[in-house]
């Protein structure tokens, strides 16, 4: 790959520099000198049309920069100004990027939010003179063209990408807690209408190629090709730029129209969208869905409803001032920058700190065709992974089976792969109730049941069949690994691998290493784990490791709010309106109960009273009722195939009453309750930190935010990037006066990752863990 | 496709699905791809493989190829296949008794007569105990045919074996939808009328959406003209060049028509209507009017159009193979040595159409000879632009290092 690339470069090099010297006699008219310093943007003349090539120096993508912009408005103007010129093709020199949006650290590195604004208008500026050009500019585009890159293209006259997986368009501001800023909530609603515009820059969903020219955000499509005289990749871009320069030339003749042709429906919205009532309609609906969904946490979504609405109804120039105005105000939220800061956290998480593994895994072998298993299966199949599933039992193995083909099927239904391909990703999985195979294996993960004797039974039988270099991973949410790996003839070998269910959504996995790992077995880990698509963080081995550690305290808290008679669903709502993703109880019935139970006597046990607080009494009746959760049909909850709404489950009436503690009315208003619950994640969250069972902060942040659904707008517990975090903050400052023993714990008093003012929180939370968990006789 | 070594014999065309160019050096469709190299400077000694029997093509008939939709339209497969197997038994007179065995090649099934080999045969006052099988392999049916042919003749299994292929693209089998078919069918298992009304409660508008045979690639959904224009822009192979070559097979083409080299055409009395001696497909025409037409698949800026690609075609075609030592025991003069032929396969999105590069160094290699030993080559392909295309990556030693596993070209 980099090697054809280099042969790519190379060969493409002499055809610029005759193009440069074309280039400079034309400049020598217009009287500039600039285009020899140019690092980000060079142009050459094929004919009468100017081919633009953004080529950011020394990175794998495109960004908008300053620098790039500047060069950008240079290259333009001498465009406009060359009478030999007539029109212009906009590519990037990169394979599989457009441009990929503008520079976060440049936003990150602004103090004021006028420095914001700034940015904002000038792009604006320049991207309307685009707009406006009267040489027509065909933007050509291959790979990501995102946020600042589509308001790119957009600006251009004409529009034609490659149909492939890498081509996506789309406008992810949003998801960093901003807006397109530079034109785009005023060209979108245009070109698109304005349902699909709101769609788009709500929600910031990435829009493959062939949608893109059924919305018309795009003009033309152009196949990729196969291999030809040349790489695949390199020839693909030669031929869209030529499509692209035949199109550019028909442009300036006039013999292609710009225009698109809508259709019926398109036209009919149109015209719907011309009446003023209509046009309320819509903005009021977005606005209901987008509070139900933000909960009031985000700010953006609601920003850039106004901003659209603007410009719809007070005209462009409103519409801009609005647009860069509102850009400026919310890049300095504390939402956006813990959004940001998440993004490059989980940048990070994205890479292999421990180097490449000595043997590449090809061959997987999964035990246990439960969830986890056959989650785990999926996510590997469709890398192109052979992968082995073993179950003990026949009726085991098919519903895993099933449940990878359905995961599958899924896809197909959604086109995001066509039913061949589907079939031939199925017939990577090998199901089977036998060892057979494995003496290929190059790396098990075994996910059955949590239990130290039958895990202890696995390895034994595995690794009497598995060749030397075989990695044994662990997929367990809580049995310390070295446990595990105590009876393991090769512990260096053992890992743990904590995935996350459905395996197929969560994007996190927790990897776990025991003393005895070896660098390579845990390099092998984080290369699979990368393989399946995920976000990693890598801890160390204790009970519970990170992600379950953290957890287990909070649902103790939940398990005591239960107790003093707050309804599941208004915990629920407590939670998700905090900013979870889901409600407390509800999580407790997607984790199992009888899982949930297990970890809390475990850690139970291995914590103290840390842990304590609520009563295990409550998990235990449940199991013994049979109330395991949604796997059983009933948990908080009534679970019913096919039945969105849920309803209470009323037989827990009973258990609730005969647990029943009485609420301490100074520390049970809502706010109370969600702070109980968060002071006690974040608090065994900054123990693991000083532990050192996190090795980072950002990786602490990761771990909680992807895996367990700590609130995104907070962008995790810790203080990064030189900020301080606000949960961390008052967090703090709860505990730091909290009598209680166990919770004196909290360590982090003028440590490095905790500010060390405390501010208003004092105030506002005083003496919470004093009156509601009263000092334990014992101590 | 199979590469076919065959000794100065003139090409025996087999139909495929796109309907093909005939003629000296025609353009005809495979898809898998194959080439058929002509061997003449070599004796036929020097190919014989020691310990397998000669392999000889007695001679070969077809009848005229024509556009679907034209005058076979109202015809049905067998139809056609019965008109070639008469007129072989016509041209050759070899008894009927001493075919071993039948074989057709065909793409698009009529699902009336799948064995369309046995209906043929039977039609065609063949034995009916002489076994009759019918092979698919998309555009390369017929030589599949040719070949199992050569592979039951040297196994020693037959002596006589009668080999074609058969294709009406006028015709295509269009199904009722899935829903529909299961419905009906569940109507004919119902017992009661009760069961009977309970089903039809269940019938829907949409269930009368017909289903149409694919004529795309299975596993990649890409139909074979679309893959030809992404394979020649892949190449870089220009409108241009597409134009001036399948201008030049036209005009080759004509030119053996005209002096009437096409000796294998057997007329077809259609029932009802005239009786048919030339193919109709055939024309000639010139760069100024092919440049004028539009893209066929790419649009709007494609290169493969319809004046550039094979037609869609109606025929049917057949020969006599047998033994050497059986041929030149009833006295016939053999017309070539089928010598060797070579499948290949490659990536069915990206290199569909590559056959003929893959094939033929293979085939030559296999038979020991080189590029200078042959005279002609001809190679069926349906699109200018894919053999152009293959011609290219054929003289490249780019390709031929990175994706062919060869050192050279």
């Amino acid at each position: 790959m980099v090697a054809s690339r280099a042969i790519g470069s190379l060969s493409r090099f002499p055809v610029l520099r005759i193009l440069r010297s074309r280039g400079y006699i034309c400049r020598s008219f217009t009287g500039s000198s600039a285009l020899l310093a140019r690092s980000h943007i060079n142009y050459g003349v094929k004919g009468d049309v100017a081919v633009v090539r953004i080529n950011s120096p020394n990175s794998k993508v495109n960004t908008l920069t300053k620098e790039l912009h500047l060069e950008f408005v240079e290259v333009m103007n001498e465009i406009w100004a060359s009478d030999q010129i007539r029109s212009a093709v906009l590519i990037s020199s990169k394979p599989g990027c457009f441009v990929a949006g503008a520079d976060i650290n440049m936003l990150a590195a602004c103090k004021t939010p006028q420095e914001v604004v700034q940015i904002s208008q000038e792009a604006q500026r320049t991207f309307e003179k685009l707009e406006k050009s009267t040489k027509p500019v065909v933007a050509a585009i291959s790979g990501s063209c995102l946020g600042g890159g589509l308001e790119l293209a957009i600006s251009c006259q004409y529009r034609i990408a490659t149909k492939d997986r890498k081509t996506v368009l789309g406008t992810p501001e949003v998801l960093l807690g901003l807006l397109p800023g530079a034109g785009g909530t005023q060209r979108l609603p245009k070109m698109v209408g304005v349902p699909a515009a709101f769609d788009m820059i709500l929600t910031g969903r990435n829009i493959r190629a062939d949608r893109a020219k059924k919305m018309g955000l795009v003009d033309q499509l152009v196949e990729p090709l196969g291999p030809g005289l040349k790489p695949a990749e390199e020839r693909t871009i030669e031929y869209l730029e030529e499509v692209a320069v035949s199109f550019a030339k028909g442009l300036a003749d006039k013999t292609i129209s710009p225009k698109r042709d809508k259709g019926l429906m398109e036209k009919l919205t149109a015209y719907a969208l011309t009446i003023p009532f209509v046009r309320q309609q819509i903005y009021k609906k977005v606005e209901e869905k987008v509070r139900k969904q933000t909960k009031g946490l985000y700010p953006a979504p609601l920003k850039i409803i106004d901003v659209v609405k603007t410009g719809i109804e007070q005209g462009t120039d409103a519409g801009y001032l609005s647009e860069s105005q509102k850009f400026g105000e919310l890049a300095m939220t504390k939402e956006s920058k813990a959004l940001m800061g998440l993004y490059h956290g989980q940048v990070l998480c994205k890479k292999n700190k421990f180097g490449v593994p000595q043997k590449e895994v090809k061959n997987l072998a999964i035990l246990g065709a439960g969830l986890m298993g056959a989650g785990i299966a999926q996510v590997s199949v469709d890398k192109g992974l052979k992968t082995i599933l073993k179950d003990a039992t026949l009726p085991g193995l098919g519903r895993g089976q099933q449940q990878v083909f359905k995961g599958l099927n899924d896809k197909v239904k959604k086109k995001a792969l066509t039913s061949f391909e589907r079939d031939a990703i199925f017939s990577n999985l090998t199901g089977q109730l036998d060892y057979q195979g494995f003496e290929k294996a190059d790396m098990v993960i075994e996910a059955v049941f949590e239990d130290l004797s039958l895990k202890h039974r696995v390895l034994k039988e595995v690794e009497a069949v598995i060749p030397d270099h075989c990695v044994f991973a662990s997929n367990t949410s809580a049995l310390p690994i070295s446990e595990i790996a105590a009876v393991s003839k090769r512990p260096e070998k053992v890992i743990g691998m904590h995935y996350f269910s459905p395996v197929d959504k969560m994007q996190l996995l927790e990897i776990i290493t025991t003393q005895k790992t070896s660098k390579d077995t845990t390099a092998s880990a984080v290369a699979i784990g990368l393989k399946q698509g995920k976000v990693i963080i890598v801890v160390k081995d204790g009970p519970g490791f990170y992600t379950t550690r953290c957890l287990a305290p909070m649902m103790s808290e939940v398990i005591r709010i239960l107790q003093e008679e707050v309804d599941p669903k208004k915990l629920d709502s407590l939670t998700t309106s905090f900013g979870f993703p889901v409600g407390a109880a509800t999580l407790v019935d997607e984790v199992g109960v009888d899982v949930a139970k297990h970890v809390a006597e475990d850690l139970g046990k291995a914590f103290g009273e840390r842990f304590g607080g609520g009563s295990l009494e409550l998990l235990t009746q449940m199991v013994s009722k049979g109330f395991l959760g949604r796997k059983s049909g009933k948990g908080f909850y009534i679970y019913q195939e096919g039945v969105k709404s849920k309803n209470l489950n009323s037989d827990m009436d009973s258990i609730l009453a005969s647990l029943k503690m009485p609420p301490k009315s100074e520390v049970s208003s809502d706010e109370d309750i969600q702070y109980r619950l968060v002071t006690r994640f974040v608090n065994e969250a900054v123990m693991c930190l000083q532990e050192g069972i996190l090795a980072t902060p950002a990786e602490g942040d990761i771990g909680a935010v992807f895996g367990l659904g700590f609130p995104p707008c907070l962008g995790g517990w810790s203080c990064r990037l030189g900020r301080s975090s606000p949960v961390l903050e008052l967090c703090c400052c709860l505990l730091q006066q909290s009598p209680v023993s166990p919770l004196r714990a909290f360590p982090l008093r003028g440590s490095l990752w905790c500010s060390e003012g405390c501010g208003p929180a004092q105030e506002v939370r005083g003496c919470l863990w004093k009156s509601v968990h009263p000092v334990p006789a014992a101590h | 496709m199979t590469t076919i070594l065959t000794y100065s014999f003139k090409n025996l065309p087999s139909t495929s699905k796109w309907a093909l160019r005939f003629s000296l050096r025609p353009l005809s469709c495979s898809s898998q791809l194959r080439a058929a190299p002509a061997v003449q400077t070599k004796s036929k000694k020097t190919l014989a493989k020691p310990n397998i029997r000669n392999i000889v093509v007695v001679d070969g008939v077809r009848t005229p190829f024509l556009l679907s939709g034209t005058s076979y339209k109202d015809l049905m497969p067998h139809d056609l296949a019965r008109a070639a197997l008469t007129g072989l038994l016509h041209r050759t007179n070899v008894p009927k008794e001493v075919v071993d065995y039948i074989i057709f090649g065909t793409v698009i099934q009529e699902v009336k007569t799948s064995n369309v080999a046995r209906e043929a045969a039977l039609g065609a006052g063949f034995s009916d105990k002489t076994p009759a099988h019918t092979v698919t392999m998309a555009c390369i049916s017929a030589n599949q045919a040719m070949t199992t042919g050569v592979g039951l003749l040297t196994s020693g299994q037959c002596d006589v074996i009668v080999a074609g292929g058969v294709e009406l693209m006028s015709d295509v089998p269009i199904r009722h939808s899935r829903k529909m078919r299961k419905m009906m069918l569940d109507l004919n298992k119902a017992k009661t009328l009760g069961q009977r009304l309970s089903l039809l409660s269940k019938f829907r508008l949409n269930f009368l959406s017909p289903e149409l045979p694919a004529v795309a690639e299975f596993s990649t959904s890409e139909t074979m003209g679309h893959s030809a224009d992404r394979l020649a822009a892949a190449f870089a192979v220009s409108r241009l060049e597409q134009d001036e070559y399948a201008l030049r097979s036209h005009s080759l083409a004509k030119k053996a028509q005209d002096e009437g080299l096409l000796s294998d055409v057997v007329p077809f009395s259609v029932p009802g209507k005239d009786t048919i001696t030339k193919d109709n497909g055939i024309r000639p025409s010139s760069l100024e009017q092919m440049a004028k037409l539009k893209p066929a698949f790419i649009k709007p800026y494609g290169t493969v159009t319809a004046a550039n690609s094979s037609f869609l075609t109606d025929g049917a075609s057949a020969m006599l193979i047998m033994a050497e030592e059986k041929a030149l025991a009833m006295g016939y003069k053999p017309k070539a040595y089928l010598r060797d032929f070579m499948y290949v396969s490659q990536d069915p999105k990206d290199q569909l159409l590559l056959g003929p590069t893959y094939a033929t160094p293979k085939v030559l290699e296999k038979a020991g000879l080189t590029m200078n030993d042959i005279d002609a080559f001809e190679f069926h392909e349906a699109f200018s632009g894919q053999i152009l295309a293959n011609f290219k990556a054929m003289d490249s030693d780019w390709f031929a290092q990175n994706h062919m596993g060869r050192k050279t070209k």
